[in-house]
């Protein structure tokens, strides 16, 4: 770290949680777009490169569309990104309204389908 | 779970990810489990604590743990490339509950941690699964060697269906911890052969 202000350290450590609110990301957007709900392990792929003409997108959205060259679980971008789970689902209704994102729904399989969790238990008893 | 291509401009590659939650009381070690078996990385929600909690959370016997954690507990297993165990650490108490439907959709099972000290703590978790239907083991957490209870007198205060597996772990021990996994999914496979036949 280098040299922080006093009045930093004093009052902008962790503990203070954070300092700006989810809806500051996210366009002032506190829900996804109608219609849209999208389940922790929903995976979300990139279709195309944000074009030169479009607006260019904020920082929190590009970090998205950049994560997600390899389609990745709703879940891993929330965590890799440190964002609350609630914004990433907004900037993902965001990304695909624009077109430049698209979303594999996650079908519940759990207990319903033998062959996964047969498989789960093989690579399980191996780790 | 696994992924269909219901947008069909959806991208090529497939990822099968299975969803396996553990819950149980304050204290009674998930983030030791999640984090002694996984890759474990804090996974954050929009809800933050309230001043009020601090009294609501009871804390006898877990005088060492002064803060609970907002944070849910996310950890990875990746078992083949397309093939991906994301675990849960979810919150205790009964005030996070609106969280858990989100998290139990689609879910493979749970493991309710347990800490023989604070046996009733896990209730809550198990009166949820249960009226879910979702398949889950007991692993009670003897992470001071000590242990109080039987396996059977543990499954008659919790008042278990005997077919619901108990565990002894030390969630602090991966393969401990990897145990009680395994019996998860060997119970999860038991349940779907008892489902065809009835």
């Amino acid at each position: 770290m280098t040299a922080v202000q006093p009045f930093d350290s004093e009052w902008l450590d962790q503990d203070a949680g954070p300092v700006v609110r989810p809806y500051a990301l996210t366009g002032g957007m506190t829900r996804p777009r109608a219609g849209q709900h999208f389940d922790l392990l929903d995976l979300v792929g990139v279709i195309r490169r944000a074009p030169q003409d479009m607006p260019q997108l904020p920082p929190e959205q590009a970090e998205v569309l950049q994560r997600c060259q390899i389609p990745a679980p709703i879940v891993d971008l929330a965590a890799d990104l440190d964002l609350p789970v609630g914004v990433i689902r907004i900037l993902v209704s965001d990304l695909r309204e624009r077109g430049l994102v698209s979303i594999h729904r996650a079908q519940p399989a759990g207990i319903g389908d033998l062959k996964i969790l047969q498989e789960v238990l093989d690579g399980l008893r191996r780790i | 779970m696994a992924y269909d291509a219901s947008d069909h401009e959806a991208a090529a590659n497939s990822l099968t990810a299975v969803k396996i939650l553990v819950a149980g009381g304050f204290g009674a070690g998930k983030t030791t489990l999640v984090g002694s078996v996984s890759e474990i990385r804090p996974l954050r929600t929009e809800e933050t604590l309230s001043e009020r909690s601090e009294l609501v959370d009871s804390l006898y016997g877990v005088e060492q743990k002064s803060t609970t954690t907002v944070a849910m507990d996310f950890g990875r297993i990746t078992i083949r490339r397309d093939l991906v165990v994301y675990l849960f650490g979810t919150p205790g108490q009964q005030r996070f509950w609106f969280m858990w439907d989100d998290l139990a959709h689609g879910a493979l099972g749970a493991v309710v941690m347990a800490d023989e000290r604070r046996l009733a703590d896990c209730f809550p978790s198990i009166d949820y699964f249960e009226a879910k239907g979702i398949p889950f083991v007991v692993a009670v957490n003897c992470f001071d060697g000590v242990r109080r209870h039987s396996v059977e007198s543990i499954t008659q205060a919790l008042n278990l269906a005997t077919s619901v597996p108990v565990l002894v772990c030390d969630a602090r021990r991966r393969e401990s911890s990897r145990d009680v996994l395994v019996a998860l999914a060997q119970h999860a496979i038991t349940r779907h052969h008892g489902r065809r036949v009835a």
